[in-house]
């Protein structure tokens, strides 16, 4: 955490200079092919990339929200579909399960003068990822609407529910909260923030056997249910792009969503009066926790092991030329929290940096831990449909969970 | 159609048939019957830029040799098959020896995966095809009673769902029903209730998957009810107009009967196209509520993780099962017709 706060700091002060490593943009040989998740911050991230590369370079980048559920297949062919994948603390432990990503420290070694050291994902002393962004979950919230009722930004769940509920009782709007409660890995997400802000453990210490059938499993989704009910009855089918597009049509006063969120939502398209009436505030804490009930994530990118050397270069170079470049970070500062030397933060990066401050966990790098993941993803539907009940919904979790891991190896 | 012939002129096709669909089918079942080799844990340190920590990490190395020396994975016979994400025999002994009433088994039952969606699938099967059938056959007559020059744009404007892509189909259809949506907006007028969402129930999510698979599945029995009426024999109808027959009797007692092998045909396909639905639960974003055979290899293929052979190989050959069940009674009639003709 404190590095994260550190590397900000010194950001502020140092200059980029490109040592007298090569210079890693104008790729003339080998194909660039990169998979990426979307949103608004990758695609400025991709136009760097791309101009990188150079206009002789054979460049493309397929941007999918669902990356993940690509990537393993994608990856595992021999010559694979794609030299490279922008991933996360999330979807990087999968991609080593298989080794389906290479070491980079030949690569680094020759063109990486410009990174700092933070940016290097180190596992068991060989550098597996660059990072480039940092991201977390908080809450945003138009101050209008709050002010005209008398609401304080709210710190906690309850609160923020208390909030929802006088709005809606006001008949200014009738669904005042959003989430990405879409099933699936939206689902998965909330719940998984949600249990770690009371303070849960996934898993029975140093092994892969599951516990979250308990008081903060329970607590957990019951403060979840009682965000759903505050929230659009299309829920289940809302992703994080969706729940972006209720706020820019102005149905929704609280939500709870991606800090790089910002780069589409306080830009120059849409009703420039909810833009204006914006505002970013912490991830609120739950149950009495101190700890915000949010993830923190860094983003990067990685290499296919089953690409040729020459294309893994190629990608490479452009891929960290745009994770070395200065003028685009500070070009874009507000798009997300760049972790790249020489970038002054916007004024979007506050509730990023308060995760961190007080504590919020960076997301399981787990091997199993996107197993549980999906079982999280299909297993909680019923429950907020109030068909089912919290114990009940979480001993089915567990129980998809348990059956994929045996078939998987892990237990 | 001497033997040898007939041989030469099924040779093709069935080479095809079995290179594209036996081979695959054997090779499901294979590796339906093992399971993934031991993941081989370790634990490293592992530096971010929220700092280091020790982690577990799979031990590729080792994970690797485990792999090379068992490619199909370790052998589990029908293991797979009983788990809990499938027919999940332990649990429903458990069930039926816990449940104090036939309703809570039949609760316990439905809640798991496989038994959830086959629920689904069956309903789906048997909530379309009987429409499509019926509607099929009202379209196509009606199509034929209108004058030649309106036919052709009409029968273009019939088949217009089946021409359309079937995740294209239901993604235009799910931003209709949206709240906000022509649809949806209409329908909150119609019950006058500003908070009713047909995404949001788990029934209404049900009717909205039958309805559009009565409009994607209706052209196909219009297509081929209207190529058979063009076989219709004339004299017996106009012997039917001489006696004073209704148009309604003519139908009943003589278009009808002519249609009916036609009929079994498209219930076959239909029952066959809608045992595998796939494409509308993922454009309805529906895979919460409804969860169907096809949904669930899709998700052992398609999840964040690694891919699950095993489970997906285990449900194919399932679904193929229920398939064939599903189609024994209308085979088993196609063939006594068959028999009898001859």
């Amino acid at each position: 955490m404190k590095k994260l706060l550190i590397a900000l700091l010194f950001s502020f002060v140092s200059t980029s200079v490109y040592a007298d490593g090569h210079s890693p943009c104008g790729v003339t040989d080998g194909s660039i092919k990169i998979l990426a998740n979307e949103f608004t911050t990758y695609r400025i991230f991709m136009d760097e990339v791309k101009s990188c590369a150079g206009p002789d370079a054979d460049f493309s980048v397929t941007h999918s929200v669902d990356h993940n559920k690509l990537q393993v297949a994608a990856l595992s062919a021999n010559p694979a579909e794609f030299s490279a994948k922008l991933v996360t603390n999330g979807s990087i432990t999968t991609l080593m399960n298989d080794n389906l990503i290479r070491p980079l420290d030949d690569l680094v070694a020759k063109y990486g003068s410009a990174l700092q050291d933070n940016q290097k994902i180190v596992i068991d002393g060989k550098i597996y990822a660059v990072a480039f962004m940092a991201n977390a979950q908080h809450l945003w919230y138009r101050e209008s609407i709050l002010n005209d009722l008398g609401i304080a930004v709210p710190s906690t769940y309850e609160e923020v529910i208390a909030a929802a509920e006088k709005i809606k009782a006001s008949g200014k709007m009738a669904n005042p909260y959003a989430g990405a409660f879409k099933s699936g890995w939206n689902l998965g997400q909330e719940f998984v923030n949600m249990y770690l802000g009371h303070g849960g453990e996934f898993f029975k210490s140093g092994t892969a056997e599951v516990s979250v059938n308990n008081a903060k499993g329970v607590a957990a989704l019951n403060m979840l249910k009682r965000l759903t009910e505050v929230s659009n009855p299309d829920f289940l089918t809302q992703d994080t792009n969706a729940v972006k597009e209720e706020w820019e049509s102005g149905n929704v006063a609280l939500m709870h969503i991606w800090n790089s969120g910002a780069a589409s939502l306080l830009d120059d398209e849409g009703d420039q009066a909810i833009k204006a009436d914006t505002r970013l505030a912490p991830s609120p804490s739950v149950g009495g926790g101190s700890k915000p009930a949010t993830t923190l994530w860094w983003d990067g990118f990685g290499i296919a092991t089953n690409t040729s050397d020459a294309n893994a270069e190629a990608s490479f170079r452009a891929l960290l030329g745009a994770a070395t470049s200065t003028e685009m970070a500070n070009a874009n500062p507000n798009a997300t929290i760049w972790l790249i030397d020489g970038y002054s933060p916007g004024d979007t990066a506050g509730p990023v940096v308060d995760a961190a401050n007080r504590g919020a966990t960076p997301y399981p790098s787990l091997p199993y831990m996107s197993l549980l993941h999906g079982a999280l993803s299909t297993e909680l539907v019923e429950f907020l449909q109030g068909n089912e009940s919290a114990e009940k919904a979480l001993a089915d979790v567990e129980a998809a969970y348990v059956a994929k891991a045996t078939e998987q190896g892990f237990l | 159609m001497p033997h040898r012939t007939f041989f030469w002129f099924f040779f093709p096709s069935g080479l095809a048939m079995l290179l594209f669909i036996g081979l695959p089918i054997i090779s499901s079942f294979f590796q339906s019957l093992h399971i993934e080799p031991e993941q081989i844990l370790m634990e490293v340190e592992k530096c971010d830029p929220f700092g280091c920590k020790t982690e577990t990490k799979v031990d590729i190395e080792a994970t690797t040799k485990l792999q090379e020396e068992q490619p199909l994975g370790r052998f589990n016979g029908l293991g797979t098959y009983g788990d809990r994400n499938h027919l999940a025999f332990s649990e429903i002994k458990e069930a039926w020896t816990n449940s104090l009433s036939i309703a809570e088994f039949i609760d316990i039952l439905l809640n798991l995966p496989f038994y959830k969606a086959l629920l689904f699938t069956l309903t789906f099967c048997f909530a379309v095809t009987p429409p499509v059938v019926v509607l099929g056959f009202i379209v196509a007559l009606s199509v034929n009673t209108i004058t030649k020059s309106l036919k052709g744009p009409t029968i273009f404007g019939v088949i217009l769902p089946m021409i359309v892509t079937p995740l294209i189909g239901s993604l235009v259809l799910f931003w209709m029903i949206d709240a906000k949506g022509i649809l949806g907006s209409f329908i909150q007028f119609l019950f006058d209730d500003p908070n009713l969402s047909l995404k949001s129930s788990s029934q209404l999510t049900w009717i909205t998957l039958i309805i559009y698979g009565i409009w994607h599945n209706t052209p196909f029995a219009f297509v081929v009810f209207y190529a058979a009426l063009q076989t219709v024999p004339q004299d017996p109808i106009e012997a039917a107009i001489i006696d004073g027959a209704s148009r309604y009797e003519r139908v009943r007692h003589i278009v009808i009967p002519h249609l009916y092998p036609v009929a079994t045909f498209i219930i076959l396909i239909c029952l066959m196209d809608n045992f595998r639905v796939l494409e509308p639960i993922i454009g309805f974003a529906a895979e919460g509520v409804a969860q169907s055979l096809s949904w669930m290899i899709y998700n052992d293929l398609r999840s964040e993780n690694k891919m699950l052979f095993g489970s997906a190989g285990a449900t194919s050959m399932l679904t193929i099962v229920g398939v064939a069940v599903l189609l024994t009674p209308v085979l088993i009639r196609t063939w006594r017709e068959f028999r009898t003709e001859r």
